[in-house]
């Protein structure tokens, strides 16, 4: 990385400090902003729904009780069912990593024909690829399910991991394109010369220097995949039903009592495993952008 | 005489033998998800099961069942149908239309409930002439609730005319009081404009408005009365209204800060829930005016394949009109059950009230199906009323506008 | 045999994509166009009926509203969130010692979904109960924050929870450009001693052109998208002031049960998007081939 610190070199001492503390009361303000719906979410989390009820909900808890956690977790009626958003949180997790990794695998190869094995049509076929992010996706709800009955996926796993690669396509392969385009076609025309295939170059060249680029793609598909609601909704059936539709079943109930404690630690373990990428991976994630996917 | 022998026979024949034959399954859509209401909806698993059937639960809740809805039609486009589904008023005569629904009339027959439901009730439980779904309860809409102590504060009765509740919400505002707790959500103010509605125009003229969308009546000095009304109602609501949950506005009425609350029984569940006593902590009567706007909960079901499936729908459906369940669920709920045979010595007594004033007004006509809920009009049509009265209560909308207006998307939703 | 399947293996491996997509993005957009011109309801129906659905489309009130609030909402979401992203990313650009905890405070919004974080706003927004009260509670007793339950300012209070949501993700795009301008001019516009302010506007930001580009993509399209954000926070009230193109055609296709309408106006949002993204395409597909 480059430093790019840019501090005029001239400047005199007071005034640098100055702006200093200006730089950091402005980082400071914007970073309070940002964490605000986060600490009322944690601290409402925390507190006993009498508190809720009875004192300020932008408040530090009087006591902290994990006990919503806990009913969140494994007791929160989400149906007749009360068995929390554990059960849910597995289906999301086993239709999350193969339609994130397929999606990955699927726009890595895509990038890697129109970056690098041009033909006539190909940026035509780029941009009605790209065209597909933009469809809204309630106007696909409907024909989706008649095609996924025909295909005998319907109220399945894989039916949604179908639906969530088919509709990933559009920005994996925007990601990867991008992303190869800046690697010199010398590097497949010396590799050609050689005796290398199609899949050989893939292999030995381009999945070794796609580290970055991946770490983007996965979390970009990652983050999609696991929030969805409207496709989780639509295209589950019981037993299939995502974390984001439980979570919904819990805060969402029109005509029953309000956990608000309950709905706010559900809502932040429903979200623990994008937030837990972000963190962990927000490093790499700036360097993958950095490394040439936005570079255009 | 025949037919009802050999549904009688067919009906037993099918739960007696069910359980050697098919076991009875049934995956159940619905979006009763909080606890109260999942405990009500357990009692019918619990039955379900004790009859030898095997229940899947399919919830979704949100948007008063509009995420269901939309789960549902994925559901059958995709040919994958639920067993039974909560559905109700004239959206089970529309899936009917599409011919995705199960005849249940064998069931219905045997069990007689042509004799135990009240005819207007049954009327949303047939499809051309077939028994099509399965009442659940009977919720009361135009229910006015009240802080017992702050009325008596102030002196003040239960309102039994519009202009005796102007009168009192001005004295609650001179003594600093919120007079309605309301929440600015559509469905919210829907409710409110229909009871309003209903005491202005009376049991006719609502009939004309909301069910046969009649353009004399929707256009009618009354109904600018009624929009009339709407505007001083915004102006007995307190400001931060707007895009509150029902039951923060019940909070409000329990702890004293505002004195009324106008909103189906399902209020009394929140009241009893926080310990509240009816007719000493809190008050419930029907808005001024005469009539009864109901909103029922039913199951349909839907066209499935398998012996299976189909004996868990006629199960299902005996269970669900069972006076057991109808007696469990609807103490839970805070409706009342669907049947009138049902012995009422357990319910409260706003309960009650609400069972003599549903037979009452079934005998002169005054029973009336909720519009704001689902009950009297088509989804578009109901939709589009809706968002005139809510356009109206949150702006500063003349009446004469909001009437012209409501004629305008009534018939834009045809 | 070998040599033509060499040949070929590029275009076989793009072709299962480009059959996804030619049926998943754009049979269902001729589906819908389809649909658009029937008097389908609950489910759809294929009988052709002409444009009735479009005269009532452009007939509703709520469809003006709906469209008046995405060229609002669109506008300043974009502008603001590519300002503020850019800003942060500057800021954040001077070595700063806390650069990795504070990247992660910006970014992580876009990790949460807004069924999640949606109460939260719900409350910090509301008068009573979040930042208005909480500051009349030190003692400003005129301080006043309404927006969300104005009619008039609500579409701004959406406004602000969803550059809340999407700032973060262009700060990290433009992060990442920052990164990659080539730090040689950098340090010789330094030495020539042309001020801070100046490389940056005159230098740094031209360079970054490309990610404008993208970045404008990325937030075009979740403007066009927002559903769960107005969904949580306001169900589209106070009445319909919030409502968007996409609110409304939810609300037709799935709560009321009027698809033929929903379709009609998913037929204009997506003219909509074309009328945006087309000429982007373009120029960007122009632009790489070098």
């Amino acid at each position: 990385m480059t430093d790019l610190a840019l501090s005029p070199p001239l400047s005199r001492p007071w005034g640098r400090l100055a702006l200093r503390w200006l730089l950091f009361t402005l980082l400071g303000v914007f970073a309070l902003f940002y964490l605000m719906p986060l600490f009322v979410m944690v601290t409402t989390s925390l507190k006993s729904l009498e508190e809720i009820r009875t004192g300020s909900l932008i408040a530090f808890p009087r006591e902290v009780t994990f006990e919503a956690w806990k009913t969140a977790w494994s007791g929160a009626c989400t149906g007749i069912q009360c068995e929390g958003l554990r059960p849910y949180f597995w289906n999301s997790v086993v239709l999350a990593i193969p339609a994130v990794l397929i999606s990955t695998f699927v726009g890595a190869m895509n990038g890697y024909v129109i970056a690098q094995w041009r033909f006539r049509g190909a940026n035509l076929i780029f941009s009605l690829l790209l065209f597909g992010c933009f469809i809204p996706f309630q106007v696909v709800l409907l024909p989706m399910a008649r095609m996924l009955g025909i295909l005998g996926l319907a109220g399945s796993i894989p039916g949604l991991i179908f639906v969530h690669v088919i509709y990933g396509i559009g920005f994996t392969t925007l990601f990867f394109r991008n992303y190869y385009v800046t690697i010199p076609s010398e590097l497949v025309k010396a590799a050609k010369v050689d005796g290398a295939g199609f899949f050989r170059i893939f292999w030995s060249i381009f999945l070794p220097l796609s580290l970055p680029i991946v770490v983007v793609t996965v979390i970009w598909q990652f983050t999609q995949i696991w929030n969805d609601f409207l496709f989780g909704v639509s295209f589950s059936q019981a037993g299939t039903q995502p974390v984001t539709v439980a979570l919904n079943n819990i805060v969402n109930s029109t005509t029953g009592v309000k956990e608000y404690n309950v709905d706010m630690a559900a809502a932040i373990i429903a979200a623990l495993p994008t937030l837990i990428v972000y963190v962990v991976a927000g490093k790499y994630f700036i360097r993958g952008l950095t490394a040439g996917s936005v570079k255009g | 005489m025949k037919t009802s022998v050999y549904a009688a026979v067919s009906a037993v024949a099918l739960t007696v033998a069910a359980p050697a034959l098919a076991e009875p399954q049934a995956e159940v859509l619905h979006w009763w998800t909080s606890g109260g209401e999942a405990k009500s909806v357990a009692v019918l698993q619990e039955e379900f099961a004790a009859n030898g059937g095997t229940w899947t639960d399919m919830p979704v809740a949100g948007g008063g069942g509009d995420a269901a809805m939309t789960a549902l039609r994925a559901r059958v486009l995709s040919g994958n149908a639920p067993t039974a589904v909560q559905l109700k008023g004239p959206a089970i005569q529309e899936w009917y239309e599409e011919g995705v629904l199960a005849d249940i009339s064998a069931v219905a027959e045997a069990e007689g409930w042509a004799d135990v439901l009240p005819a207007s009730i049954a009327g949303h439980m047939k499809c051309e002439g077939n028994w099509c779904a399965a009442p659940v309860n009977v919720h009361r809409v135009d229910w006015i609730w009240a802080n017992a102590d702050v009325l008596a504060a102030n002196g003040i009765d239960m309102p039994t005319s519009w202009d005796a509740f102007n009168a009192a919400a001005d004295k609650l505002m001179a003594a600093g009081i919120t007079p309605l707790a309301h929440g600015g959500q559509a469905w919210q103010d829907a409710t409110v404009f229909e009871a309003v509605a209903l005491g202005i125009l009376g049991a006719e003229g609502f009939h004309k408005a909301f069910v046969e969308l009649d353009m004399d009546t929707l256009k009618s000095d009354e109904m600018k009365a009624v929009f009339d009304q709407m505007r001083k109602m915004r102006g007995y609501v307190d400001d931060n209204f707007s895009g509150r949950d029902w039951n923060l506005a019940t909070a409000m009425v329990m702890n004293g800060e505002a004195a009324f609350q106008i909103m189906g029984d399902w209020a009394k569940g929140e009241f009893l829930a926080a310990g509240k006593e009816p007719g000493k902590d809190f008050l419930c009567a029907s808005t001024p005016g005469d009539g009864f706007l109901y909103n029922v909960d039913s199951f349909a079901m839907f066209d499935v394949d398998g012996d299976d499936k189909e004996a868990g729908q006629q199960l299902l459906a005996k269970l669900i009109v069972g006076k057991n369940f109808q007696k469990v669920f609807n103490l839970n709920k805070g409706s009342i059950p669907a049947r009138t045979d049902v012995a009422l010595d357990e319910f409260d007594s706003c309960a009650h009230l609400s069972a003599k004033d549903m037979s009452e007004s079934s005998e002169n006509g005054s029973l009336l199906p909720s519009y704001a809920h689902g009950m009297a009009l088509r989804g578009a049509q109901s939709g589009a009323i809706t968002d005139v009265v809510t356009a109206h209560f949150n702006s500063d909308m003349s009446s004469d506008d909001a009437v012209q207006m409501l004629a305008d998307a009534v018939a834009n939703s045809m | 045999m070998t040599e033509w399947l060499e040949r070929h293996v590029p275009k076989m491996v793009l072709a299962p994509s480009f059959v996804a997509v030619l049926i998943f993005v754009y049979g269902f957009i001729i589906w819908t166009a389809w649909v658009s011109l029937t008097r389908s309801r609950l489910l759809p129906k294929y009988e052709i009926e002409g444009f009735i659905q479009y005269e009532r489309l452009f007939a509703s009130p709520r469809w003006d509203t709906a469209m008046s609030n995405l060229v609002v909402f669109g506008v300043l979401f974009i502008v603001i969130a590519m300002v503020l992203g850019l800003l942060l990313a500057i800021l954040l650009d001077q070595n700063i010692r806390t650069e990795g905890a504070l990247r992660t405070i910006y970014l992580y919004p876009m990790a949460l979904s807004m069924i999640v974080t949606g109460t939260a706003w719900k409350w910090i927004m509301n008068p009573g109960l979040g930042i208005e009260n909480m500051v009349r509670g030190w003692g400003f007793e005129n301080f006043s924050f309404d927006w969300i339950i104005d009619p008039d300012m609500a579409i701004y209070a959406v406004v602000i929870a969803g550059i809340w949501q999407s700032s973060g993700f262009v700060m990290a795009l433009f992060l990442a450009g920052l990164r990659s301008v080539d730090g040689e001019i950098i340090k010789a516009a330094q030495v020539d001693g042309i001020p801070t302010w100046r490389i940056y506007s005159a230098i740094i930001i031209p360079s970054m052109a490309p990610i404008f580009l993208s970045a404008f993509i990325v937030l075009a399209h979740l403007a066009i998208k927002s559903f769960d954000l107005v969904i949580a926070l306001t169900g589209g009230g106070p009445g319909y002031a919030t409502d968007l193109p996409a609110t409304y055609m939810y609300a037709m296709a799935f709560s009321r049960g009027d698809i033929g309408q929903a379709a009609s106006s998913a037929m204009v949002m997506m003219a909509v998007v074309f009328a945006i993204v087309v000429p982007y395409l373009y120029s960007e597909l122009r632009a790489k081939r070098d």
